[in-house]
């Protein structure tokens, strides 16, 4: 297993922080639509793309990205037309993924940091890409929050209203699809989910109503993004595993101040 | 064809509607006058939730659905797509609808269905049934909506919520010539609140006045048996 580098640099740091932002805004959404392990299982998708891009040698990044995509239209299609909730399409997608990814990857030494995240620099084309993909999430969670939670309360209702279901939860598993490319580097496939799921898991134990679910989900994920690479430096630790061993001992946590109704 | 803009607020003419290649609705016509309120009756599985998605536009139908050109429609679900118990106050639920109300609109609305103000902040798995549905009520009539159409105004609440619910309706109705469609299995409280009764078994199977309505042989041709719930009330 490799081992990652002991310092991050600036850009890096800014990247992690805005990433851990769209994270955990995303998230409270996902978990809201109980997406909570198809968040999990989505970032598996990527997995194809990756080896794929690897074999090419092209940036493995941009395959994880373009399968991603791929596989948002797939599940908004395929969810769509044969009435499947998002978690068991994004079910049959991820394991079907997963074993196209494992042939084609094959025993690259590069697999374990696709799998768990390892990261090395960034250059500066794909630091300003990410930044605004980062705060394209962002402000699109913010500015459209209220809507979000329209549709979430009843499909039909919202249609009353005027608001076009089909078109935002496109939106909303498109920018899911790319918070899970922002956090490949730093987390891998198989451990990003966790960052988009637990944050929000945590807010969940503590917010009394959206804005406060919103605001401790995002900290939470910038906590335990920042707790992980200091403890990744200092014990010379995996990145990915050791920002979920943050975010799970901040789940702990919050388990101690679960909100009461 | 436009609805008959002094009167009717809706017209329904030869609806049918098929979902999964099953017949769910056929040949249904009829029409809501404005500031009615019209109950539809009918057993399990007789296709009124069904109607209320043609009519709310969300299904596909064949026939026609005609609301007048100024209708605003309100529309409470029977059941909601969340758990109730998300972190969502109930300011958060009321404002999904409309973020841009002020704190007066906003109590304008809570007024109207005796709602306080107090439990804005309050999460929504706080509130009580009656107080929810309530809630709904208001979620449904931001916007200035001119119709409402609530999909079983008293599942899952205790008696004197749901006199109060048909008590707020029966206001709203009153007072702001809001227009009512509901869907309800409770005869008693049809035959006191309901000015028509739709008695619905995949066709229209009858329409008029509750006391044209609800006598035991045409409550037995609508639900088949002798499965229903029928008090008599004497208005004094």
């Amino acid at each position: 297993m490799t081992i990652p580098m002991d310092n991050f640099d600036k850009l890096s740091i800014i990247l992690a922080v805005l990433t851990a932002v769209a994270s955990g805004l995303l998230g409270s959404f996902a978990l809201m639509r109980r997406m909570a392990l198809a968040g999990d299982a989505f970032s598996h998708i990527a997995l194809p793309g990756i080896a794929l891009a690897l074999l090419f040698h092209v940036n493995p990044i941009i395959g994880g990205a373009v399968a991603l995509i791929i596989g948002a239209f797939i599940i908004w299609r395929v969810e769509k037309l044969s009435g499947l909730n998002t978690e068991a399409v994004t079910g049959v997608l991820f394991t079907v993924s997963l074993a196209l990814g494992a042939l084609t990857i094959g025993q690259d030494h590069e697999l374990v940091d696709t799998l768990f995240g390892g990261i090395s620099k960034f250059s500066v084309y794909e630091f300003i890409i990410g930044v605004i993909v980062a705060l394209i999430i962002i402000i699109f969670v913010i500015y459209r929050r209220h809507a979000l939670v329209l549709s979430l309360i009843s499909k039909d209702l919202a249609k009353t209203a005027h608001l076009s279901t089909e078109k935002l939860e496109w939106q909303f598993l498109l920018l899911f699809a790319l918070t899970v490319v922002l956090g490949l580097k730093f987390l891998g496939v198989l451990l990003m989910g966790s960052l988009i799921i637990i944050p929000a898991a945590i807010a969940r134990n503590l917010a009394h109503n959206l804005n406060s679910l919103l605001i401790i989900s995002a900290l939470s994920a910038v906590l335990a993004m920042v707790g992980g690479m200091i403890l990744s430096t200092y014990f010379a630790l995996q990145l990915g595993p050791a920002i979920i061993i943050v975010a799970g001992g901040l789940f702990v946590l919050s388990l101690l101040r679960v909100r009461s109704i | 064809m436009a609805a008959n803009k002094n009167k009717n607020i809706l017209q329904v003419e030869k609806l049918s509607v098929r979902l999964s290649q099953e017949l769910i609705i056929e040949d249904l016509s009829f029409c809501v006058d404005r500031g009615e309120h019209l109950t539809i009756i009918g057993p399990n599985g007789s296709g009124k939730t069904t109607l209320f998605k043609a009519l709310i536009g969300v299904i596909p139908y064949t026939g026609t659905i005609t609301w007048a050109s100024d209708t605003v429609i309100g529309y409470v679900p029977q059941k909601l797509d969340i758990d109730r118990n998300l972190p969502l106050s109930l300011n958060d639920f009321l404002q999904s609808k409309n973020y841009h109300l002020k704190p007066t609109d906003l109590k304008k609305y809570l007024d109207l269905v005796h709602l306080s103000e107090r439990l804005l902040p309050k999460p929504l798995g706080f509130l009580s049934g009656g107080e929810f549905q309530r809630a709904m009520m208001t979620l449904a009539l931001i916007g200035d909506s001119n119709v409402l159409l609530f999909d079983e105004p008293t599942a899952g609440i205790d008696e004197p919520s749901e006199e109060e619910i048909y008590e707020t309706m029966h206001r709203l109705q009153a007072e702001k010539g809001v227009t009512i469609i509901t869907i309800s299995h409770d005869l008693s409280l049809v035959n006191r609140y309901a000015d028509n009764v739709l008695c619905l078994n995949r066709r229209g199977l009858c329409y008029g006045h509750p006391h044209e309505i609800a006598n035991p042989s045409t409550l037995a041709k609508v639900f088949g048996t002798k499965r229903y719930k029928h008090y008599d009330h004497t208005h004094g």
